[in-house]
This record gives structure tokens, C-alpha cells and sequence, in this order.
């Protein structure tokens, strides 16, 4: 346990190793320490942003989704409406379409009706004149008598 | 190993002394082989061993360090880069909590200390036996390589960081301001003379104690180890003081961290104060 040059030796040693560390080694580092600190602290900033976007455009996505859904509503309603309409309005014509058919076909046979009871009188007053000559044994003139069978066919 | 036959008394002897080059008594430079040899040489010799393993610690510190901070980026940190920057950023913020003033060489100063210190120390976990007895087969007859067990090497650093404190003591506070702190105080001014031993004695025990400590724990660490190796002399021993070793290796783990530790906080406490203007006291 001798103090000699040792020490000074050390001593040397040390100045320059505090040196070469001050110079080529802290710097350096600390640089990237702090460069990669600011990087981080950017990235999470970032992302906070990135986070907030992505809930807002989230947010935008079900408001579209909702009025898209609304609208669709909408649009099936007016068809449903439209569609009860249409049906209404065909019931209506189909109704009234109907009831003409039916009107026009009472007229055609009361028309018919009308028709055969003409025939039914005119063929009536033939049957009366021929009875009558039967009884009477005499031909009847119908001239003089059209006056009477008119009465008689019109109580038909 | 030393001439004459093999003792625990020559074992310890031969474990602690160092590679001593110096100027013989008759004037030739050379390598000591003997105490009074090493007693001759004084002042003007040199402990090869401690000076070798001491720098080239040193160098393997700065290397690391240098390789580290020439690949540094700013991305995806490589493994080296996440060990060197965890260590990097563990002094700054030390150095943060114990020094409060605009120093560029602080910080780097301290990651130096403490690195180098380490290193210096884990030698102190290397086989006692190891090193030594290669550098005797390869005809080197002493090697110590713990350089912190030789107390010209802590001395060494203890008194750098003690002129540091000077130069800064002066930087700050001018020849006079520094004076006027040794000498007017604790006591009245006209009590200069005690104010001024009493605060010379604090000023000069400061590097005194910064490298005593470290030299007395890692050569009483050292010297635990050397008694741990005396018992491989025979079978019955050498187990138990394996697991001696063992034990003690782990305990000198802490040791040699918080050695380092305190010697660079410490620096950084006194360069700090030496910052300090008299009214912050």
C-alpha cells in the first residue's frame, strides 16, 4: 500500500476519461433520449387525435345510419299508402264498373220483360177474337171492335 | 508466485502486492520482486497491474458507451441501446436530485464514475486465484486486478474530484468569496484562525473519506475473498468455503453497486456545494 505515481496515473486517466465521455458519449445519447421522448410524446398525441377523429366519424356513421333507417321508413310508408290507395280507387272502379253492368242488364231485362208482354197481349187479343168467333159462330170484324180489345189488352 | 515455500502468510502477502515498476536503488528503472525493492523505489514507481486493468476498464466503458452513442436513434432502441440509455438516464436523474446548478460536466462526469468504478469493482468477483496465478505461469510475478483495492487509484480519482472542487469553489464565488467561506465561518470573524481550521479539516476530509471508503470496502471485500481461498488447501475445507464464497460473492454484488453509487453521488454533492454561493448555506 505505497502511494506513488500511481495516482497520478489515475488521475490523468480520469480527466480523460471524463472528457471522451463528456464529449463523444453523453451528448449523443441524451440527444436521442430527449429526440425519442418528443417522438413518443408526438405519437401519443397522435393517436389521443386519431382516437378522437375516429369516435366523431363513429358518431357521424350511426347519425347516417339512423336518418338512412328513418328515411327507408319513410319511403316503405308512402309505398304502403300509395299501394292502400291504388287498392281503394281499383275497389272503387271495380264497384262502380259493377254496379253499371248490373244497371244496364236490369234495363235489358226489363226491356225483355216489356217486350214479352207485348207479345203476350198481342197474342192474347188473337186468342179473344178467335174464341169470340167461336162463340158467336160469326167472323168479328176486328176494325169495329179494335176499340174494345185495346180495353182488354191494356188490363193485361 | 513469491520465492520460498507456499504459507497462508505468503498466499495473503503475495495476493496484495502489486506490479510495482520503478526506479531501483542503483538508479535502473525495472519491475520490483521484492517488499524491500518495492520499499526502495518511493514515490517514483508505478503499479503496472492497477494501471493496465484500471484504463483498460476504462477503454471497455468508453467503448461500450461510444458504440452505444454512434448507433444511437431516435427509433426502436437496440438491446445495447436500451442498457446504455436505462444507465444513461438513471445518472441523469440522480444527478437531477443532487445537484442544482448549470454544469455540463456533471452529468457526464458522474455516468463516468459510476460506470467505471463498477467495472472496476466487479473485478473483485473474478476467482481470486484466477488471474494471478496465469500471470505466474506467464512469468508475471504479481497481479492485482481490482483496481479500486489500491488506494493510489481511488486517491487518485478523490483528489481529481477535489480539484475539481477547488476550481469550482474559486469559478464561483472568486478567490476571496471562497477565503471568506473557509474563514468567516461558522464562527465571528474575529475567530478566523478555528473558522479556518475547522472548515479546512471539512474541506480536505472530503476527498480523504470520498477515497478511503471506496478503497477500504472493495480490500476488505478483496481480502474476505483471499481468506475464503485459503480454505481450498485441503478437501474437508474447500467445500465449505465454496459455499463461503459463494455467500460472499452475492452479498459483494451489492457492495460493488453501491460503492460505485455512492462515490458519484458524493462527487456530485460536493461539486454542488462547491457550487453553492455562501448565502445558500
Amino acid at each position: 500500500m505505497n502511494i506513488n505515481l500511481t495516482i497520478l496515473g489515475q488521475s490523468i486517466a480520469f480527466a480523460f476519461f471524463v472528457w471522451f465521455c463528456m464529449k463523444f458519449i453523453w451528448p449523443p445519447i441524451m440527444g436521442a433520449l430527449r429526440a425519442r421522448q418528443h417522438a413518443i410524446g408526438l405519437g401519443l398525441q397522435q393517436a389521443e387525435e386519431a382516437e378522437r377523429k375516429l369516435q366523431a366519424a363513429n358518431a357521424e356513421a350511426d347519425k347516417i345510419l339512423v336518418e338512412a333507417k328513418e328515411s327507408a321508413r319513410e319511403i316503405i310508408e308512402q309505398a304502403d299508402s300509395r299501394a292502400g290507395q291504388i287498392i281503394e280507387q281499383a275497389k272503387g272502379q271495380a264497384v262502380a264498373e259493377g254496379e253499371q253492368i248490373k244497371e244496364a242488364a236490369q234495363a235489358e231485362i226489363e226491356r225483355e220483360v216489356s217486350r214479352a208482354r207485348e207479345g203476350l197481349r198481342e197474342q192474347l187479343s188473337d186468342l179473344v177474337m178467335a174464341g169470340a168467333e167461336k162463340v158467336l159462330g160469326a167472323s168479328v170484324d176486328r176494325k169495329q171492335h179494335a176499340g174494345a180489345l185495346k180495353d182488354l189488352t191494356a188490363q193485361l | 508466485m513469491a520465492a520460498g515455500p507456499l504459507t497462508s502468510e505468503s498466499y495473503i502477502k503475495h495476493h496484495l502486492t502489486n506490479l510495482t515498476w520503478g526506479r531501483h536503488s542503483d538508479g535502473t528503472w525495472g519491475f520490483a520482486t521484492t517488499d524491500e525493492q518495492v520499499a526502495e523505489m518511493g514515490f517514483l514507481a508505478i503499479h503496472v497491474d492497477s494501471m493496465l486493468w484500471s484504463i483498460g476498464l476504462g477503454i471497455v466503458f468508453l467503448s461500450i458507451f461510444t458504440l452505444a452513442a454512434r448507433r444511437a436513434t431516435t427509433g426502436v432502441p437496440s438491446m445495447l441501446q436500451n442498457a446504455v440509455e436505462a444507465m444513461v438516464s438513471f445518472v441523469d436523474e440522480t444527478i437531477r436530485s443532487t445537484f442544482n446548478h448549470k454544469n455540463a460536466m456533471i452529468a457526464p462526469m458522474a455516468l463516468t464514475v459510476f460506470v467505471w468504478i463498477f467495472l472496476m469493482n466487479l473485478m473483485d468477483l473474478v476467482p481470486v486465484d484466477w488471474i494471478p496465478h496465469l500471470a505466474t505461469v506467464l512469468g508475471v510475478p504479481y497481479m492485482k486486478i481490482v483496481p479500486t483495492t489500491d488506494p493510489n487509484i481511488t486517491m487518485g480519482m478523490a483528489f481529481s474530484v477535489f480539484a475539481l472542487i477547488l476550481i469550482y469553489s474559486i469559478k464561483q464565488k472568486g478567490v476571496g468569496g471562497f477565503f471568506g467561506e473557509l474563514a468567516f465561518h461558522p464562527f465571528p470573524k474575529y475567530l478566523f484562525p478555528f473558522n479556518l481550521f475547522l472548515e479546512g479539516v471539512t474541506l480536505v476530509a472530503k476527498p480523504i473519506s470520498l477515497g478511503l471508503r471506496l478503497f477500504g470496502n472493495l480490500y476488505a471485500g478483496e481480502m474476505i475473498f483471499i481468506l475464503i481461498a485459503l480454505m481450498y488447501g485441503s478437501l474437508a475445507t474447500a467445500l465449505v468455503g465454496g459455499v463461503l464464497q459463494w455467500i460472499w460473492a452475492v452479498f459483494h454484488v451489492l457492495i460493488i453497486t453501491l460503492q460505485a453509487f455512492i462515490f458519484m453521488v458524493l462527487t456530485a454533492v460536493y461539486l454542488s456545494q462547491a457550487h453553492d454561493l455562501a448565502e445558500d448555506h
